[in-house]
């Protein structure tokens, strides 16, 4: 649009050219209203989270603290059972697994698919990628089942094995595509070498099918850190909480009055990792995204 | 093609070992998908035949399942409370996905074309995608709470309202917040998708059409719209599915309530499930809910690559 409103001001008259930067102003003020429109919940988060205590319970005008800027409202997470520490690392650990495991597999899937032949490879492929026509709401009841007749019930790593199986789909996708987008001449040059095996997958392949890697990692972290009713139906022990099970019992009073600090402090905690890693790998993340849009 | 090609002269001049190797490639390519496979089974297939199995029977918590048919299925058609859930999953996909792809398709357009300024205004529209549902809902949570969030004190500050409100005791003002919330968090999604599809139109078309004198609203109409249908039906498929499976937002601002009449299908399902532990029943429901999804991602797909051929 804007491009388009530039390139026409080249051959407009000077009469026209006042008119468009008129347009060209508007456009940016109402851009620049609707940017903060969608920042400003995020921030005002952020900024109420340092309140005292007294203050975090009223409302948040001005967003700032008015008093002494405080850490309060996070260490009153350790009421909660564990230090907010101790929840973070059950996140971090479920996200971190969640996006290692991922990666690994669909890595090999990915590979398989892309260059080998074998029995009943289209049935497999279709069997994995079938997977995201069924939303995993449906079968949330037998996995409970099936991860206590497994010993996993209540365990952060069948929440892993839950949250891998359901990347799946996106990333052996993902990983295929990247794998077929290699030339073959590439792997022909380095066999003829003596590479074979792991060492072609990793040393050779490796770094040319990176950017897909990380777009599958980076999806992987990012949604089993934020799902929640898996999380809220498989875990019922109170230490193995993840932070949005643990934060959603805090809001709903669970322990008492709600401490509306500790929510805001919970939320910061939840929010600012996932921001930080998109803003870092913006251009994976938006190649992941559009990888199913475009053809 | 080229395989067979270099297969046929090597297969007449060393038969056996040629064989031999392609054996073992065979194994190779299916021990690397393997791990993907046995996931899929474990964790995805098996459950899903379970589901089905689990829906013929009577199967509690503790003790004996027991199996008892169709009685689930029958007894669903009579669940008032089922039937509401689901009624009210349909209001609240129509809201959002109106709100969502309407907000999604002006930011699209906004932020199209690159310019001064705009990968900035791009990012600042897609943050809130990147929180999850969760935390989004926990912020809303707070800032829609009447004595300690933002908005009713707000309203009330510059003048709005004469005293404070609370937006989560009426069913109208509660919808209406948690459906602003879910545009506020996923416009940015669907923008980026409309906006690939808005950037893959070549822009001569936008220009001879510009030539041939038409407006800046006929080209939007005769051009642009046709060609974005297919981001439009990707953005609407995963808008409706994403929006029929509703349940963070609901279940954490508002809990169901007031009174019960937020509470959605897969709501539903949780309750019966994972709170009065009636899990056969629970699967029933599961499986009607699949099936009416499964349903309508297929009248969409067709409707919309229908329309598509006959223009």
């Amino acid at each position: 649009m804007n491009a388009a409103t530039m390139d026409a001001s080249i051959r407009a008259p000077a009469r026209r050219r006042g008119r468009i930067r008129y347009h060209r102003a508007v456009f940016h003020v109402t851009a620049v209203l609707v940017a903060l429109l969608f920042l400003a919940p995020i921030f005002w988060v952020v900024a109420a989270s340092f309140r005292t205590k007294a203050e975090s319970g009223q409302p948040p005008l001005p967003p700032w603290p008015s008093g002494p800027f405080s850490i309060d409202s996070y260490l009153r997470l350790e009421n909660f059972g564990q230090s907010i520490l101790h929840y973070s690392g059950n996140s971090l650990f479920v996200a971190v697994g969640t996006a290692a495991l991922t990666i690994v597999v669909s890595t090999l899937a990915g590979y398989g698919f892309s260059r080998f032949n074998f029995p009943l490879k289209g049935l497999v492929f279709l069997l994995v990628l079938a997977t995201i026509m069924v939303p995993f709401q449906s079968i949330l009841t037998p996995l409970f089942l099936l991860l206590a007749k497994m010993g996993l019930q209540n365990t952060l790593i069948g929440l892993i094995l839950i949250y891998t199986t359901l990347q799946l789909p996106f990333s052996v996708f993902m990983m295929r595509n990247a794998f077929d987008a290699v030339p073959k001449e590439i792997e022909e040059a380095a066999r003829i070498d003596g590479v074979k095996g792991a060492r072609m997958l990793v040393q050779v392949m490796g770094p040319l099918v990176l950017p897909g890697v990380v777009t599958v990692g980076l999806f992987a972290f990012l949604n089993a850190w934020n799902e929640f009713l898996a999380a809220l139906v498989l875990l019922t022990d109170q230490s193995k909480f993840t932070l949005p099970v643990l934060m959603t019992a805090v809001r709903s009073g669970r322990f008492g009055s709600i401490d509306w600090g500790a929510v805001q402090a919970g939320v910061t905690v939840m929010m600012i990792p996932c921001l930080i890693l998109f803003l870092i790998l913006q251009r994976s993340y938006i190649r992941g995204l559009t990888a199913g849009a475009v053809k | 093609m080229p395989d067979t090609s270099s297969k046929a002269p090597a297969a007449v001049a060393t038969p056996r070992p040629r064989r031999r190797r392609r054996r073992s490639a065979d194994w190779e390519g299916l021990l690397y998908v393997l791990p993907a496979a046995a996931l899929v089974i474990v964790f995805f297939m098996i459950p899903l035949g379970m589901t089905i199995w689990m829906s013929l029977h009577k199967w509690p918590l503790m003790g004996k399942p027991r199996w008892i048919g169709l009685d689930n299925y029958s007894r669903l058609l009579g669940d008032s409370d089922f039937w509401n859930a689901l009624g009210f999953t349909v209001q609240y996909t129509l809201a959002a996905t109106a709100g969502l792809l309407g907000v999604a398709l002006i930011l699209a357009l906004m932020v199209e074309r690159p310019a001064r300024g705009v990968a900035f205004y791009r990012t600042a529209y897609f943050l809130p995608v990147v929180t999850g549902f969760a935390s989004a809902s926990l912020l809303w949570a707070w800032l829609s709470n009447v004595d300690s969030g933002l908005f009713s004190p707000l309203a009330q500050t510059i003048g709005l309202t004469s005293e404070p409100v609370n937006i989560l005791a009426t069913f109208g003002p509660a919808f209406w917040s948690v459906t602003i919330m879910v545009v506020w968090k996923m416009a940015g999604f669907h923008m980026v998708i409309l906006m690939s599809g808005l950037q893959s139109i070549p822009a001569d078309y936008i220009e001879a059409a510009r030539i041939d004198g038409a407006k800046a609203h006929q080209r939007f109409r005769y051009i642009t719209l046709p060609l974005v249908r297919r981001p439009f039906a990707l953005a609407l498929i995963l808008c409706v599915s994403g929006s029929m499976l509703a349940f963070d937002q609901f279940y954490i601002i508002l809990s169901g309530g007031p009174q019960n009449q937020t509470v959605t299908a897969v709501y539903h399902i949780f309750n019966e499930s994972f709170v009065s532990f009636r899990l056969g029943y629970g699967a029933a429901l599961s499986v009607v809910l699949l099936a009416i999804l499964l349903v309508l991602s297929a009248i969409q797909l067709r409707l919309l690559r229908d329309r598509g051929e006959t223009r």
